[in-house]
């Protein structure tokens, strides 16, 4: 049952980096749309996202769970230690949010809406770099826990160059993913040049931010080099996303939506793969050199069985009528766009 | 302000907001449900406007709850990591399976809001209806996770080691039936005399009235009938603490010596250095009947507590007050409701019962954050009651002051910004949802 509840925890993740930074990403497009261009954004957004918006953001709070019942050290180790950028992050969440639904159900139409779009926009942003600094710092290994002054504890814990890189490029994959998701979501064809062009742009950024990775793990001696190719699985699985990000660029000059959409899942599930991997199971790595371990650290017995099962049961009643919501809308708008 | 402190003032105020959105986000879809259903059965429009707005409201409403609730999961790492590392893995069951009923909420309320005339009209009904069933049992078993904080159940403590962990039986521990029906009725009786008292007001100004009728009847039924079982559901739960938190009861009616046929005190100014309560009504018996059925019963007091393991005795009474009191109010209001639906229907035309039920809007969520603080204070010093204490579960981080004070300007923010939608939702219902017959759903 332990392998079983570490493969939700994993798969929450993952889709929660998928679909929730699709809907982070989309935000952080608008924040670099022209004026003009904005609102349109913003309504293809809407249209294809409304629905599953809150669903998405499920998948963090199934991870959340998972952790503090199974692996409640990892839990609470996390908690003490990277309080200031989760609190950052939760001020990202809180506000993005209530900004979504408010821009979207307020009876009034008015100025009101542009200080909505405004927080809504900076906290789409704001919030996956925090959870891309908490990723990193989670496997840095400065997570000191004899430290005696606060800055050791509690700022450099988590405040450093391979964490603030890992943001960074957070951020560049969840707006690559929503400008791939949104080209196949436009009604017309101006629509879809720009979220294609944005589709470039931002793999760009992503391509760069993840070498400035590599260089901030130089910087800061994290063998991260030999994290990704010490090992068959890593370097296969990073040679197929490479591989892969030649056919996204022939692709998106040949605007194959659906493989597209794909493609750019695939890739982000292959860095996700690659980078725990090698890790596995120790997920928090701390100064020093110990780490707690998702096999050794883990609840009971007793605990974990019931665990898996509440999943196991969860997914039953879940999976079947996520998917049907997905296809009844993807259906509904081919109907109403064509 | 010291980090103690602090970390159990953020707490409060994160869970006391929360509730709020959570008991909303219960209870208005089978509001919305019983409109609909009009709507369906008798074709009138004005049933299908009531339902659109309504929903409206739950879309904004249900996204605060959703952020809320986030924070708490991550809030009680973040301020209680000693006490999540033991009691995670004991009654996190009720959690997991709260994640699947959460996320079948997500997914029918997606289906509902968005599915307008794009479904069977009745299978679209129906997801309205999902989205309450699994509101409700999430907020029963997040209930059930806060009754093993009060009777901890499911291990065995020995030596400072929590051992052979049963989640199952954590779960179904002694308080989980009391509270989670008190908590249910309470939600009820809180969202039903808010909406009702709302669209009783509108009435009152005389604006859209039909529209507001019909909203405020189907408000007052649930509000009424939840305002009627919630003192019978009480007193179950005044027996279910008398038997596992005699501390808990003892403060609760500051009963400082331990007695046979120990008075029920109502009211009054507890003198906690001189162990008496002034300015009280005292009835006789009542409180060895109301905890043990029997007027002679023995009540244990405050005198049987050690000093260190006593809770607050006065915040404690107080807030007890309040619950009672506003449950009176309430029961009272429902008791002349009732009256006028079956005898006096010429009631329904004076002014003066709209009036009260527009008095009492706030009293069911006063007295739902009144009840949470009895059963939260009360339950001082421990955070698991006889197991472990508060203060030892806080995280050593310092400086948790300077997160209240954000978390506090944040959810002022937030409440400012909510009661002023909510205030343009209510004002455009003249232009969006009386008189025009055509579609409102939201923009798509
Ligand atoms: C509309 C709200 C409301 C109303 C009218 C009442 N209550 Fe209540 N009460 C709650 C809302 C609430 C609550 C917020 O829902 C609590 C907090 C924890 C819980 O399970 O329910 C609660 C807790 C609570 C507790 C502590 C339970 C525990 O710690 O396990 C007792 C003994 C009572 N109530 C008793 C009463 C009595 C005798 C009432 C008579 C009128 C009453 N309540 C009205
Ligand atoms: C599942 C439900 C709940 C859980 C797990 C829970 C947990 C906690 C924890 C861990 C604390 C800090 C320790 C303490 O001071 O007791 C706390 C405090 C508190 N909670 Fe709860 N709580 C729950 C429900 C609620 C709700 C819904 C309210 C609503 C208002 C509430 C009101 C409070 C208050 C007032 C305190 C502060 C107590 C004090 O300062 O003495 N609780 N709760
Ligand atoms: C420690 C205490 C609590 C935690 C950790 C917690 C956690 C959460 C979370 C994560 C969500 C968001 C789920 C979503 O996206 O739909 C949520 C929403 C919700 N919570 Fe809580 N909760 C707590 C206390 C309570 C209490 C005491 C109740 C009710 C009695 C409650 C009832 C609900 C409900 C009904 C929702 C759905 C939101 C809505 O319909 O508006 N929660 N809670």
């Amino acid at each position: 049952m332990l392998y079983v509840v570490i493969v939700f925890l994993w798969t929450s993740i993952l889709l929660y980096l998928l679909l929730g930074g699709a809907d982070f990403g989309a935000g952080i497009i608008e924040l670099f749309t022209s004026k003009h261009n904005q609102d349109n954004t913003r309504k293809t957004m809407y249209r294809a996202i409304g629905p599953i918006w809150e669903a998405n953001h499920m998948w963090l709070i199934i991870a959340i769970v998972i952790l503090f019942v199974g692996f409640p050290e990892i839990y609470t180790t996390m908690s003490i230690y990277l309080h200031i950028p989760l609190v950052i992050m939760l001020m990202g969440i809180i506000a993005r949010g209530t900004a979504f639904s408010f821009r979207n159900y307020d009876a009034v139409v008015d100025d009101m809406q542009l200080i909505y779009n405004r927080i809504f926009r900076y906290a789409s942003c704001v919030t996956p770099f925090f959870l891309g600094i908490i990723a990193g710092s989670a496997v840095a290994g400065r997570i000191d826990t004899h430290a005696t002054n606060f800055l050791d504890a509690y700022v450099f814990s988590w405040l450093h160059w391979f964490s603030v890189a890992i943001g960074l490029f957070t951020v560049a994959i969840c707006g690559f993913l929503a400008a791939v998701y949104l080209i196949g979501e436009t009604d017309n064809e101006k629509d879809r040049q720009r979220f294609i062009a944005k589709a470039r742009t931002s793999n760009i950024l992503a391509v760069i931010a993840g070498a400035l990775v590599f260089v901030a793990a130089w910087v800061e001696h994290i063998p991260l080099i030999q994290w990704v190719f010490g090992n068959v699985v890593g370097i296969t699985a990073i040679g197929l996303a490479s591989l892969s990000l030649l056919l996204l660029w022939y692709l998106l000059y040949h605007g194959k939506t659906k493989i597209l959409r794909i493609l750019a899942g695939f890739q982000v599930t292959m860095i996700l793969l690659t980078t725990t991997y090698r890790h596995f199971p120790n997920i928090v790595l701390l100064k020093g050199g110990a780490y707690l371990s998702l096999l050794d650290n883990a609840g009971n017995a007793k605990t974990m069985a019931a665990l898996g099962w509440a999943l196991l049961l969860g997914s039953v009643f879940i999976l079947p009528a996520l998917f049907y919501l997905i296809y009844s809308f993807q259906k509904k708008k081919s109907s109403v766009a064509h | 302000m010291n980090d103690f402190i602090a970390a159990r003032s953020q707490m409060a105020l994160s869970l006391g907001f929360h509730i709020v959105f959570s008991c909303i986000g219960m209870v208005m879809p089978f509001f919305m449900a019983v409109s609909h259903y009009y709507w369906l059965r008798t074709g009138n429009v004005m049933y299908r406007n009531v339902t659109k707005a309504w929903s409206k409201g739950v879309a904004i409403f249900f996204a605060t709850g959703a952020v809320s609730g986030t924070v708490l999961s991550f809030e009680l790492g973040l301020l209680w990591p000693e006490f999540m590392e033991h009691a995670g893995p004991i009654f996190g069951m009720p959690f997991s399976l709260e994640g699947t009923a959460f996320f079948i909420e997500a997914i029918a309320l997606g289906f509902y809001l968005y599915g307008w005339d794009h479904f069977n009209k009745w299978f679209h009904w129906f997801t309205g209806v999902v989205v309450g069933i699994s509101g409700l049992v999430s907020g029963i078993l997040v209930v059930a996770a806060n009754a093993w904080m009060n009777s901890p159940a499911g291990f065995d403590y020995v030596n400072g080691q929590y051992l052979h962990i049963d989640p199952i039986k954590a779960m179904f521990n002694d308080a989980w039936f009391s509270q989670a029906l008190h908590m249910c009725l309470a939600a009820f009786a809180a969202t039903g005399f808010a909406v009702a008292g709302v669209h009783a007001l509108m009435i009152l100004r005389g604006s859209h009235k039909a529209f507001h009728t019909k909203a405020f009847k189907i408000a007052a039924v649930f509000a009424t009938v939840a305002a009627v079982l919630q003192p019978l559901s009480g007193d179950i739960s005044a027996k279910s603490v008398a038997k596992r938190q005699p501390a808990k009861l003892a403060a609760m009616e500051a009963h400082f010596q331990t007695e046979r046929r120990a008075a029920l005190i109502v009211g009054g100014i507890p003198d906690v250095p001189n162990k008496t309560v002034n300015y009280a009504i005292k009835i006789p018996g009542l409180l060895s009947f109301m905890a043990y059925d029997d007027f002679n019963a023995e009540v244990k007091g405050l005198d049987q507590v050690k000093p260190e393991d006593q809770p607050p005795v006065a915040i404690t009474h107080y807030a007890f007050q309040v619950m009672v009191g506003l449950g009176m109010l309430m029961l009272a209001i429902a008791v002349l409701y009732f009256i006028t639906l079956w005898k006096k229907r010429q009631w329904l035309e004076k002014t003066w019962l709209l009036k009260l039920f527009v008095l009492a809007t706030p009293a069911g969520f006063l007295a739902v954050e009144a009840g949470w603080t009895v059963t939260e204070v009360g339950r001082q010093p421990w955070i698991i009651n006889g197991i472990m204490r508060t203060a030892d579960a806080v995280t050593p981080m310092p400086g948790i002051a300077y997160s209240f004070y954000l978390f506090t300007g944040v959810y002022v923010s937030l409440a400012l910004i909510v009661t002023f939608m909510l205030y343009r939702q209510i004002r455009m219902v003249g232009k969006l949802y009386d008189l025009s017959p055509v579609d409102v759903a939201p923009a798509f």
